[in-house]
């Protein structure tokens, strides 16, 4: 370990390139800027006969899901395969996670498939961060969700749908809406907001589903849908996380949907030209209506798409930002 | 050491490629810049054959061979080619040939939009520096520089500067 890391965040290479993707805090505006532009690029390629570049040829990607994952994990996937890095995904959640294996053994068995890049998804939050702490240190480490604290490539793809959709972000009223509690992607979300520019970031939820101390994260917090819509230009709905609820805090399903779900009449007090986002898997009726998810406002399926493209960004910049680290401490050695 | 002037290069280029292209029968060929140099050489280039044909811009950041040397280039850009390559005579167009491994990334890059009937190189200047077998078909001028020297243009009216790295 060199004394330089003490003085900058784990994430981070000694130049301030990415070399893992934990959180989108403390990341500087430029960097999230620098992922945009980069997934912008990445999105072209997409669109081509040919999808596939040879960025990761020979590269190693490892995805690791402690926690369950259609969307999330597919396309990981799909971003690993188009860089031509090999790809492999484990769901430990069935294996040996279920047989006592400790966190950090399954690492180190991992290591030893000589792997280059990680994409870790856990239920419990920082376990991104404690594997970047103690994996070796040529590995990039690449959060896929963890517990209630981070989803930064969710983040930065529903930041990607909104810089695609509006343009920019400085004069956007953007509303999240629902189980903030709970909810990774809201974490991800205002941070990412707050330093793109954006100015009026809302929270909408009632009481029981807002955590504490909110506030800090520099949002206006509504308890009613009415006023918090109103003429909002982005609004990103939220999954009802009822797995996580461990106490009875919503009177009933029901109940929710009738003052926080997304129905056509109430999307009527935002601006004409709103968008709806919303991470997936959306339950219909719980706290969106069909016609709302399926309707011309909607750009839930965009953002799938949007996140291929900055899956690719983030993996290709984090080995980057490994590959310039090493030389960096080579040429220091010398 | 002086450098030639970009405008006389670029009226003599356009002339050898006019005569390149007659040799081959080629009538209607896509042009494609290299970002960031080739495409302003590429559009002083048309400007001179007075055609209006659309210009493709081709970023090959992502099949560069140095990436595991040097990473990503953090301002890479999209490609946008506004035709079809399939079938197509391609001019493929650099400022300045060195190494000759944009050339290589840029081919791998166009082979994976489709399968071009030819591909014909013009660049700017050639440096005599090839580290790989591509030899461009049309040039403005062959310079020889010492280890230590490089050429920069700047655009997009196309000033070329000499620079010492050994300064």
């Amino acid at each position: 370990m060199t004394p330089l890391d003490t003085k900058r965040p784990l994430q981070l290479n000694d130049q301030g390139q990415l070399r893992h993707f934990l959180s989108l805090d403390g990341l500087r505006r430029e960097l999230l800027t620098e992922i945009l532009d980069t997934a912008d690029s990445f999105l072209e390629v997409g669109a081509r006969a040919v999808k596939k570049v040879p960025l990761l040829r020979g590269k190693t990607v490892c995805n690791v899901f402690f926690e369950n994952s259609t969307r999330t994990r597919t396309t990981f996937e799909l971003a690993a395969q188009r860089l031509s890095a090999d790809v492999i995904t484990l769901n430990v959640s069935t294996s040996s996670a279920s047989k006592g294996e400790t966190l950090l053994d399954t690492l180190r068995n991992l290591e030893a498939m000589a792997a280059d890049m990680f994409v870790v998804r856990h239920g419990d939050s920082g376990a991104a961060h404690f594997i970047a702490e103690h994996v070796c240190p040529q590995v990039a480490i690449i959060n896929g969700g963890d517990g209630r604290h981070a989803h930064p490539t969710q983040g930065m793809l529903d930041m990607l749908t909104i810089r695609r959709h509006k343009g920019s972000f400085e004069n956007l009223s953007v509303a999240i809406v629902g189980d903030i509690l709970h909810s990774r992607v809201a974490r991800s979300n205002m941070l990412a907001l707050k330093t793109l520019g954006c100015q009026d970031i809302r929270v909408i939820a009632p009481k029981t589903l807002l955590p504490i101390g909110i506030e800090q994260y520099g949002v206006k917090v509504y308890t009613d849908m009415t006023e918090g819509l109103k003429d909002v230009d982005v609004v990103i709905m939220l999954r009802l996380q009822r797995e996580r609820m461990t106490g009875g805090l919503l009177p009933s399903e029901g109940e929710f949907y009738r003052l926080f779900g997304l129905t056509t009449a109430r999307l009527a007090g935002a601006k004409p030209d709103c968008i709806v986002m919303h991470p997936g898997p959306i339950n219909r009726g719980v706290e969106i209506e069909s016609a709302v998810a399926d309707g011309p406002h909607s750009v839930i399926l965009n953002q799938v798409t949007y996140g291929i493209a900055i899956r690719m960004a983030v993996l290709s910049m984090a080995m980057s930002g490994q590959t310039a680290q090493r030389q960096f401490e080579q040429e220091n050695a010398q | 050491m002086s450098l030639p002037n970009p405008a006389d290069l670029i009226s003599q280029m356009a002339t050898r490629l006019k005569t390149h292209l007659a040799q081959r029968d080629i009538s209607e060929p896509r042009y494609i810049g290299i970002r960031t140099g080739g495409v302003w050489v590429a559009q002083a280039l048309l400007e001179e054959l007075g055609s209006d044909a659309p210009l493709g811009t081709l970023d090959v950041s992502f099949y560069r061979d140095d990436f595991s040397q040097n990473g990503l280039h953090p301002q890479v850009r999209p490609s946008a080619l506004p035709f079809e390559i399939e079938g197509q005579h391609l001019v493929l167009i650099d400022d300045v040939l060195m190494s000759g491994r944009t050339i290589r990334a840029a081919m791998n890059e166009l082979f994976d939009y489709g399968r071009p009937a030819s591909v014909t190189l013009v660049c700017l200047l050639d440096l005599d520096a090839a580290e790989l077998p591509i030899r461009p078909n049309v040039v403005g001028a062959t310079l020889s520089l010492a280890a230590h020297e490089r050429v920069k243009l700047s655009g997009p009216e196309l000033n070329l500067e000499l620079q010492d790295l050994a300064l």
